[in-house]
């Protein structure tokens, strides 16, 4: 298969979710102090980098098939949840993801908590809120990452289009110093979820010992089936929440104020 | 040592199967299937797990949104 697929969707999965650690990293940093915040994300670093040495040589010892069985499950029951929140966001049943809202929760939050050195760490709230946002966030990144590039047997390619997507955010996010709420990232979850989904899906049957119709071809078939009923299944949903006399429900993405 | 494997347990839960385990089980059941066909009957069912995860999300959707319409 082409690696460009495989490497367009690695980098708007992890630039989702790098997105959502810079948040996390911005609120401690510009509330708390970024020595401790710093700390915190280098120490969640640490046990990304161990992950990934530990995980990505491990899984190359798996056989192919039996490697896209369970990687295709996993993808596919993960980017089920994926494809249900967009969806359900989509159609306004569930609150669009708002990356200003959810910046000034966590300084909100930085803000009324106390102010504790710990373990040779000045402040150890932000320590953690750093640590933990960026492990969390990190280990989509590498679970994404690994899967994708084991399964298609082209873990560089998997690992530089991750590796892009978090500095190009990082970038971005030193430069402007805010939460990149103008990041389209409600309509990129969408599409992240139906990619996860196909490539799960075909990754899953495959390992269950199918042949595709048209081999990796068949995906090119498969992503546009999967996105026609998404789509479906949000214009249902709108309707059914409009109902007559109901007032529209949001678009996909807020317009900047 | 139990609180942290629960814990442990409970992260991973949530960051691979999420809100509604039926999902999950529909993938599981229809992979079970799919290697049962292809392997026992010499069906090469493609068609069967992109249909039940549609299927599931339909379902997981509509469960989602019950009564708050």
């Amino acid at each position: 298969m082409n690696s460009l697929p495989l490497a367009l969707t690695v980098f708007v999965a992890c630039a989702v979710e790098a997105v959502e650690a810079l948040t996390i990293v911005l609120a401690a940093g510009l509330t708390r102090e970024w020595r401790s915040t710093f700390q915190g994300m280098a120490a969640a670093l640490v046990v990304l980098a161990a992950t990934v040495a530990v995980l990505g040589p491990a899984l190359t010892l798996v056989p192919l098939t039996a490697l896209r069985l369970v990687v295709g499950a996993l993808l596919a029951v993960f980017g089920l949840q994926w494809l249900r929140k967009a969806i359900l966001r989509a159609s306004g049943y569930k609150d669009l993801h708002d990356e200003g809202a959810i910046y000034a929760r966590q300084v909100a939050a930085a803000n009324a908590a106390g102010r504790e050195s710990r373990r040779g760490v000045h402040d150890w709230y932000a320590f953690t809120l750093a640590f933990k946002g960026v492990l969390l966030e990190g280990l989509e990144v590498v679970f994404i990452a690994i899967t994708f590039g084991d399964s298609q047997g082209n873990l560089g390619v998997a690992a530089a289009a991750a590796a892009a997507a978090v500095l190009v955010v990082a970038v971005i996010g030193i430069a402007v110093r805010a939460p990149l709420s103008r990041v389209p990232e409600n309509t990129m979850k969408f599409a992240v979820g139906i990619m996860l989904t196909s490539f799960g899906v075909f990754w899953g049957a495959e390992g269950a010992g199918v042949s595709w119709p048209g081999n990796d071809a068949a995906l090119l078939a498969l992503v546009p089936v999967i996105a026609l009923v998404a789509v479906g299944y949000v214009a249902l949903l709108r309707r059914g929440r409009a109902g007559p006399g109901r007032a529209a429900v949001p678009p996909m993405e807020r317009t900047p104020a | 040592m139990i609180r942290w494997l629960r814990s442990f347990g409970a992260f991973w839960y949530d960051f691979v199967i999420g809100d509604d385990w039926r999902g999950a089980a529909v993938v599981a059941v229809a992979l079970a299937l799919t290697a049962l066909l292809v392997h026992v009957a010499s069906v090469n069912a493609w068609w069967l797990l992109p249909t039940a995860v549609i299927g599931a999300l339909g379902w997981s959707l509509r469960r989602a949104t019950a009564g708050k319409s």
